[in-house]
């Protein structure tokens, strides 16, 4: 009996432990944030008191539209929105194609071209990023969004994602579509996509999340104020002098509020993205 | 990188229609894939051996840019800060994201909005993030500072103005923001633990840590060998949290291979000699991966 009290007290004070744990886990995630969003409502000479007002006497909402003046911020979210829209949808067309030669549609060569696409996978932006920006020079691309776009928007690790979701469908389905008279377009279309939506989701997510958040392409090729995504306006904002910062910390809630929101309301897409990308990658 | 191993159907016959179709489906993509992947991949090495600065004809020099490396500091400050950075945030990361993972795993109340927050950190920019965690270690004035002192601490780092705390104060940011990402796998590994062993070595008497140790983990492998491999090739890599927050410095304390990659080509515009530093950043990035190549086969097996 005894026994059996000091097992039930030992569990319960085992769930606590883990409680305080997970919660300290979570506070951490989140105390930066807060900060930020408490920060960016201050006075320059409040952000530093200690111990910190969590909520500032008088929230100076005039901050955002302080940035607003001082940096077309409006003209950097559009920015950042037009890349990651353009890239992420050049992504899943060319890569739904080529998934789907490289899966259903057999041809001499098919293979040995796709452990070409394996092989430079693994080629990280850094080791190729000087031949194209001089490449991109010979096209006169330089200061223009074309550049980032036609950088990013034909990766091998998006063919490589979806060919091994198409390869997964038996073959039977799309034969059995292309006996119905279906053209290969159609099988692609009507069978091929609706079945791996998980996947095409996964990448969507993946593309679009990079893209907002990339700063060392934009950085190379935009120098031009009208031509700047959001990482490198926020960026040299930081670095312009004088600047309070509170303001700072107000240009960063502001950059970080659309991706986070869409965060909070597609949560299970991000999160199955990087299991998908992570345990089959 | 599993390819499907069941044997399936063949396929209509391989006829010329075939290759017709085959390409121009794969057209679009290819052709983007040649021009700026494959022909700047092979650009890369042949720029190596070059002495090219933007201005002027490049000129073979054959292995000059290597030996130009060891002897030159920045070069050799970025390859130490970077296996100090590797050696330090690899570990960091993999255990807290293991140990969340594992505590996570548990029969918890909102389970879901946990995951929700700890993942966070990692979908937001390293930009912003960086210029938060920036004020957040001002040396003078900073909540962290502030909070160490009034927990008694009176000897405090002056974190990023110090040439010996500023990498470690890099790598605490980064851990932060990233060991949500790893943990995410990790529970995703864990679901596909087999619940039987806990039975079986529940009725053997065994305590939590002898299930952690010999049921847990050895299921687990293929999923740490996994997330050891990517994170290590992404550490490599780092660069943003260090442009922002350091640039490199004090001094040369927080140089690393792509800062030294980045500066060299597009501010001296030492397109040949930062292809070369380039090279060795990828030499490195090809061991792990062949290091990988062979364990997958084997932790492959071993499911």
């Amino acid at each position: 009996m005894n026994l059996h009290i000091n097992y039930k007290t030992s569990k319960i004070i085992g769930k606590i432990f883990l409680y305080l744990v997970i919660v300290a886990g979570a506070l951490t995630s989140l105390l930066p944030f807060l900060w930020m969003l408490s920060g960016s409502l201050k006075l320059d000479n409040e952000l530093y008191e200690w111990p910190i007002r969590w909520i500032p006497e008088i929230c100076r909402w005039s901050n955002f539209s302080e940035v607003l003046d001082t940096i077309p911020f409006l003209t950097y979210l559009f920015n950042t929105t037009k890349l990651s829209v353009i890239i992420t949808f050049l992504q899943v067309v060319t890569c739904c194609l080529a998934a789907y030669a490289f899966s259903k549609i057999p041809f001499p060569g098919r293979d040995k071209l796709f452990v070409l696409y394996l092989a430079t996978m693994m080629i990280p932006f850094q080791v190729t990023m000087i031949p194209q920006y001089i490449i991109m020079g010979k096209l006169g691309l330089r200061n223009t969004h074309l550049a980032i776009i036609l950088i990013q928007a034909f990766s091998p690790f998006g063919v490589f994602l979806l060919r091994q979701a198409f390869v997964g469908i038996p073959n039977e389905l799309s034969e059995a579509a292309r006996i119905d008279g279906c053209k290969e377009l159609g099988i692609l279309l009507r069978v091929i996509v609706p079945l791996c939506k998980a996947s095409i989701a996964t990448l969507v997510t993946f593309t679009f999340t990079f893209v907002w958040n990339d700063y060392l392409g934009p950085m190379i090729y935009l120098n031009k104020e009208e031509l700047r995504t959001i990482q490198i306006g926020i960026k040299s904002f930081q670095t312009t002098n004088g600047v309070e910062y509170t303001l700072i910390l107000a240009a960063t809630v502001m950059s970080l509020a659309p991706l986070i929101i869409v965060y909070l309301c597609c949560q299970r897409y991000f999160i199955e993205s990087a299991t998908m990308s992570g345990v089959k990658g | 990188m599993v390819a499907s191993g069941k044997a399936q159907p063949k396929p209509s016959k391989v006829t010329k229609k075939n290759i017709v179709r085959g390409y121009l489906f794969l057209a679009p993509n290819l052709l983007g894939f040649i021009c700026f992947t494959l022909i700047p991949v092979v650009a890369a090495f042949a720029l190596a051996f070059t002495d090219w600065n933007a201005f002027g004809a490049p000129h073979f020099v054959g292995l000059e840019n290597f030996k130009t490396m060891f002897g030159d500091a920045n070069f050799k400050a970025s390859f130490w800060n970077n296996m100090k950075y590797t050696l330090l945030y690899v570990p960091g990361t993999i255990i807290l994201a293991l140990l969340f993972a594992l505590a996570l795993n548990k029969k918890i109340v909102a389970k879901g909005a946990f995951r929700v927050i700890y993942f966070l950190p990692y979908i937001t920019s390293m930009v912003a993030v960086s210029m938060i965690w920036r004020m957040l270690y001002n040396g003078t004035y900073g909540p962290i500072n502030a909070a160490l002192k009034s927990l008694g601490f009176t000897n405090v780092p002056n974190w990023l103005a110090d040439p010996k705390w500023a990498m470690y104060a890099i790598i605490i940011m980064c851990i932060w923001k990233n060991y949500g990402y790893y943990m995410v796998i990790f529970l995703a590994g864990l679901t596909g633990v087999d619940v039987t062993l806990y039975e079986a070595a529940q009725l053997d008497g065994a305590n939590a840590w002898q299930k952690f140790w010999n049921v847990t983990f050895p299921q687990l492998s293929p999923t740490t060998f996994f997330v050891t491999i990517t994170c290590i090739i992404s550490s490599f890599k780092v660069f943003d949290a260090i442009n922002v927050m350091t640039e490199g410095g004090p001094g040369r304390s927080t140089y690393v291979l792509v800062y030294t990659i980045y500066t060299e080509a597009f501010r001296n515009y030492r397109f040949g000699y930062a292809s070369s530093v380039a090279l060795v950043l990828f030499s490195m990035i090809l061991l792990v991966t062949l290091i990988q190549w062979r364990g997958q086969k084997k932790w492959v097996e071993y499911m």
